[in-house]
């Protein structure tokens, strides 16, 4: 009787191991991005002189894509040569 | 609101390979690994070789992000197609799916064995903190962050790649093509016609 009740016990936790388990895996939800979130170029300090790049407001998106355009425009060597 | 892409004029490059140096210089990217490169047609025919720099074009609907089985691909409010190099399982389908065969694959061990996918970002780093050491190792260098456009547009030496927002740099595009007066021959209503007239109707038998 003890064995058949020790049988039981050891049956019943050999097979009901597999319902305590967690799902490890991330849980897709189709088409969502499900990485880590990015922060925007705008929210960083600008570099400053040792890096050479443009200057702009801290958070200010405007104000960095007006760098970024005036910046753009360095590609348009007939202006940049010819109509300063 | 900025749209980053880029613009390359067959009539000006002379296939140095200018851009494909300053990317694998500047963001230290793999051996094996080219995120972008230069393709030739028509080699060595006089008159009729044409050459074209081609990286991930960070497309407005990115074929690469719908086919992604894991979801790692994000686009930044500026445009820029990224990914997350922790969620990638290396699987390829992006690379079936680009049609510039933009995404590449390192060697990760032996037998061929494929990691985690690499392309170009437009120089906008990845989801690490900007300008971190972490961002820089996984994804290369943030120049957009350091308010900075990709390396190998400015390093262009004949200024055949252009990169950075597409009004800016389609009208600079335009201004050339008018005053060279040949080698207009790219699609998009807004590049050939500046903006302002986007709701208009192109003309007909025209391309859109």
């Amino acid at each position: 009787m003890r064995r058949a009740a020790l049988g039981a016990v050891v049956f019943a936790a050999f097979f009901l191991a597999g319902c305590g388990e967690e799902q490890q895996v991330t849980v897709y939800k189709q088409g969502k991005y499900q990485g880590k979130p990015d922060t925007q170029s705008w929210t960083n300090d600008p570099p400053g002189n040792q890096l050479r790049g443009s200057t702009w407001t801290k958070g200010d998106r405007g104000s960095w894509e007006s760098a970024i355009n005036q910046r753009a425009m360095g590609q348009h060597e007939d202006r940049r040569i010819y109509q300063q | 609101m900025a749209r980053m892409k880029f613009l390359v004029d067959a009539e000006r490059c002379i296939e140095c390979n200018g851009c494909v140096t300053a990317c694998k210089n500047e963001n230290e990217v793999p051996w094996g690994v080219n995120r972008r490169r230069v393709v030739t047609i028509n080699d060595g025919v006089v008159g009729a070789e044409k050459s074209i720099s081609v990286a991930c074009m960070h497309c407005s609907d990115a074929p690469c992000m719908a086919v992604c089985p894991v979801d790692c691909f994000y686009k930044t409010e500026d445009g820029v197609v990224l990914h997350d190099k922790d969620l990638c399982i290396g699987c390829g389908y992006c690379f079936y799916a680009c049609p510039f065969g933009a995404p590449q694959f390192p060697q990760a061990g032996a037998f061929g064995l494929r990691g985690k996918m690499d392309k170009c970002t437009f120089c906008a780093g990845g989801p690490e903190a900007d300008r971190s050491e972490a961002e820089f190792k996984k994804y290369g260098r943030n120049r957009l962050a350091e308010g900075k456009l990709p390396a190998c547009a400015e390093m262009c030496s004949t200024k055949a790649l252009l990169g950075g927002d597409g009004d800016v740099i389609a009208d600079i595009y335009r201004e050339r093509v008018v005053r060279r007066g040949k080698g207009s021959e790219v699609w998009g209503w807004g590049t050939a016609y500046g903006p302002g007239k986007a709701g208009a109707q192109p003309p007909a038998g025209g391309k859109s």
